[in-house]
């Protein structure tokens, strides 16, 4: 067990490596820094000044020396300029005795996540706020979705075939059809809008950010939690059909167990190893969704971070939300891999 | 002229769609018809969850096609603005601020106008197009790329399964909507890099198509050489044209803002398809005909290709129906974001990322997109579920 988990986190780290690369070579393309010094400077720059706001900021080094620096293995560069030494480890323009006293290296190594330029503030800060408002968000939708989709799907799955199982099939596969920025509009249309008269909730979700309340956190939760749920409650009921048919249940049946309890005592523990994987891996899919809703609603957390920083080039920034990011990844995939193990004894990882 | 009610809304823009309303029923009919000589396609027709699903999907299909490239559905042009008429109300009569209304128009905006006063019912009618312009085609290159990778993966295993599979979790661990940031946008254009990657993922098919001739007619010289030297001219000539966009005759060529679209979605389903197509290879090849096969003599290609892929048909036929649907969510996103394509774009996604912004006064300019696109993909998503209960049925 130790050793397949250290292997999984080689394989994990060398992800992150290999994806935050790529992450940094796509923002370090010439283009991509010019827009990044017309949007700090002015639109209005030409070709040498861009060129010397750039060399002045560290981003004209060679790739793998600029990516050594922002990983921390490569010590960081000054320049001499005309009133002292500018450099990429601190900002603004400092003496030769105030460089030599600071640290050589800076990177995330370190503990430094840079400094993002569309935020004007440290990255660690931006993420660390950020990410605790998706928090919040991820906490209600999961505390929304999962009870609704197992409910759902152990309905639709004891019976197989049943009303009850066509009619809520049909309610999963039209959910799992509809992407967050259809149902939201729809949602936001029909309960917020004043053309139906319903102004139940709120249409937006910025004032959620200081005081979330039901009226105006309801319709985001609910349409990340909608495109999950038919998902989810898919495979719930395919688990749940799945486990109806097993001998044991023919036998407690026979035994005259009464059926509330066949379901309750007998299939829903085997019936729930399988959504277990499924919700872990659902984590993934949930950060697009809320990339749209909080977009969409305009909702200050991570996903709009992540909008934020990419239309705007702010590497440092993007670079954190990538790394943030593929680690939900890879750390959900391992919680799952390592759940599924402890709740089917039948299989080993070994 | 007076505003039309909702019953009169509804009629006519049912009498608008009377061409498609003809097709389905040619289609309903012969198919229904010739059901039991059809395969896998007629079984269909006993399924009503599958033949929901296929109405729904062919509604847009020849909406899209008449619509969109005979202009038959639409009333007004996708781009034509009237000042006149933003953001009036479905129904409103179809008037001019400047100049008159030109003889013949259309009288009404069926569906309302949007923010600039152009026409939403033609727009959504057009959207349709758009994605029938890219899903089904971008699709069928993921497969390729994915079974063209997958099947060696899987087949052989060891170290080339391992490095190609560490390459899709690569790609598959990114989040899409960060990568699509990253790839489409006119800054990485301007690099050539999709132009580069369209490259490499459009060169998959002509591989894999040659392959599956080769391996097939190779005992056949004569009938080998002409397939596989078709096949070269014109997958030759159709790369050069849509990848480097240096078609020796000059006629195929692809818009570089397209490409990118085209490439990026591509490059999000392969990984996918890759892995399902590794997982059940993984299955097949041990099976008997597998060994068989081996036992004649068989090349490793000639197994994959014409051993493997068509017993894997089920599933991938399947998955090919849920991944047009995933496409078109995809594209959706790229316009929610409003990456790629031209912001006048009339594709669902675009729409929508506009009607939005002023949705909780009028909600009507982005609702249609939003349910065209959801009743596009719910009818991909019922169709996979009919085939899959008739193809597990036999």
């Amino acid at each position: 067990m130790i050793v397949f988990i250290l292997r999984r986190l080689g394989v994990m780290i060398l992800t992150a490596l290999c994806l935050t690369f790529v992450v940094f070579f796509l923002t370090n393309l010439y283009p991509n820094l010019e827009k990044l010094a017309k949007t700090q400077g002015n639109f209005r720059m030409t070709d040498e000044q861009v060129a010397s706001y750039l060399r002045k900021e560290g981003h004209l080094e060679p790739l793998l020396v600029k990516y050594g620096q922002w990983l921390g293995v490569v010590p960081g560069t000054t320049y001499q300029g005309e009133d002292g030494l500018t450099g990429t480890c601190f900002r603004g323009t400092q003496s030769a005795e105030q460089v030599a006293a600071r640290p050589r290296f800076c990177g995330i190594l370190q503990g430094d996540w840079g400094f993002s330029t569309r935020f004007r503030a440290p990255v660690s800060a931006i993420i660390a706020e950020r990410l605790g408002l998706t928090g919040i968000l991820m906490f209600w939708v999961m505390l929304l979705m999962v009870p609704s989709a197992l409910i759902l799907g152990v309905l639709a799955g004891m019976r197989e075939g049943s009303r009850t199982d066509r009619a809520l099939s049909t309610v999963a596969i039209t959910t799992t059809a509809t992407p967050e920025y259809v149902s939201g509009v729809v949602l936001i249309a029909v309960f917020a809008s004043s053309a139906f008269g319903l102004r139940w909730f709120n249409g937006t979700a910025t004032s959620a950010m200081e005081n979330p309340t039901f009226w105006n956190f309801f319709l985001p939760v609910l349409t990340i939690a909608l495109y999950g749920t038919g998902y989810i409650a898919r495979m719930t009921r395919a688990s749940m059909a799945e486990v109806m048919t097993a001998q044991y249940i023919r036998t407690a049946r026979l035994k005259g167990v009464r059926f509330r309890d066949i379901v309750l005592k007998h299939a829903l523990r085997n019936a729930l190893i399988a959504p277990f994987t499924v919700i872990m891996l659902q984590f993934p899919w949930l950060l697009n969704g809320v990339v749209i809703v909080e977009t969409l609603f305009n909702y200050k957390g991570f996903g709009w971070t992540l909008v934020q920083a990419a239309s705007n080039n702010d590497i440092d920034l993007l670079l954190a939300v990538s790394v943030v990011s593929v680690f939900v990844v890879l750390l959900t995939q391992l919680i799952s891999d390592i759940g599924y193990v402890y709740l089917n004894p039948r299989i080993s990882v070994t | 002229m007076e505003l039309l009610d909702w019953g009169e809304i509804f009629m006519r823009i049912l009498a608008r769609f009377i061409p498609v309303w003809i097709a389905l029923a040619v289609t309903f009919g012969l198919s229904i018809a010739g059901k039991r000589r059809l395969g896998l396609y007629g079984k269909l027709f006993d399924s009503p969850i599958g033949m929901a699903g296929f109405a729904l999907v062919m509604f847009w299909v020849f909406t899209g096609i008449l619509g969109g490239a005979f202009d038959m559905i639409v009333t007004h042009d996708v781009l034509a603005q009237s000042a006149a008429m933003k953001n009036e109300v479905p129904g409103t009569p179809y008037t001019k601020m400047i100049g008159t209304v030109a003889e013949g128009a259309y009288p009404y905006y069926l569906l309302g106008g949007d923010n600039l006063g152009r026409d939403v019912f033609s727009r959504m009618v057009a959207g349709a197009w758009e994605v029938m312009k890219i899903a089904p085609f971008a699709t069928i290159f993921a497969f390729m790329v994915g079974i063209t990778l997958g099947l060696p993966a899987g087949y052989y295993g060891r170290r080339l399964d391992t490095i190609l599979s560490f390459l899709a979790n690569l790609i598959l661990a990114f989040p899409v909507i960060l990568l699509f940031y990253l790839l489409v946008t006119p800054e990485i254009v301007a690099t050539g890099i999709p132009v580069y990657m369209a490259a490499v993922l459009f060169i998959f098919p002509v591989i894999f198509l040659v392959t599956l001739l080769q391996t097939r007619f190779f005992t056949q010289t004569l009938k080998r050489n002409i397939y596989v030297a078709i096949t070269l001219v014109i997958g030759l000539w159709l790369y050069l044209g849509i990848a480097w966009d240096a078609d020796p005759l000059g006629i195929v060529s692809f818009p570089p803002n397209l490409l990118v679209v085209f490439v990026a979605v591509v490059f999000v389903n392969a990984p996918t398809v890759f892995r399902i197509v590794r997982g059940l290879t993984m299955d097949i090849k041990t099976r008997d005909y597998v060994a068989a096969a081996k036992t004649r003599g068989e090349g490793p290609w000639y197994i994959m290709l014409w051993e493997i892929l068509p017993n894997a048909r089920g599933p991938l036929i399947v998955d090919f129906c849920l991944r047009i649907g995933y496409t078109t969510i995809l594209l959706g996103t790229l316009g929610f974001f409003g990456l790629g394509l031209s912001p006048e774009s009339p594709d669902w996604g675009s729409t929508i990322n506009e009607g939005r912004k002023l949705l909780s006064i009028y909600p009507h300019p982005a609702l249609p997109p939003a349910l065209a696109l959801l009743t596009l993909v719910l009818g991909l998503n019922l169709l996979a579920d009919g085939l899959r209960e008739e193809s597990l049925r036999d």
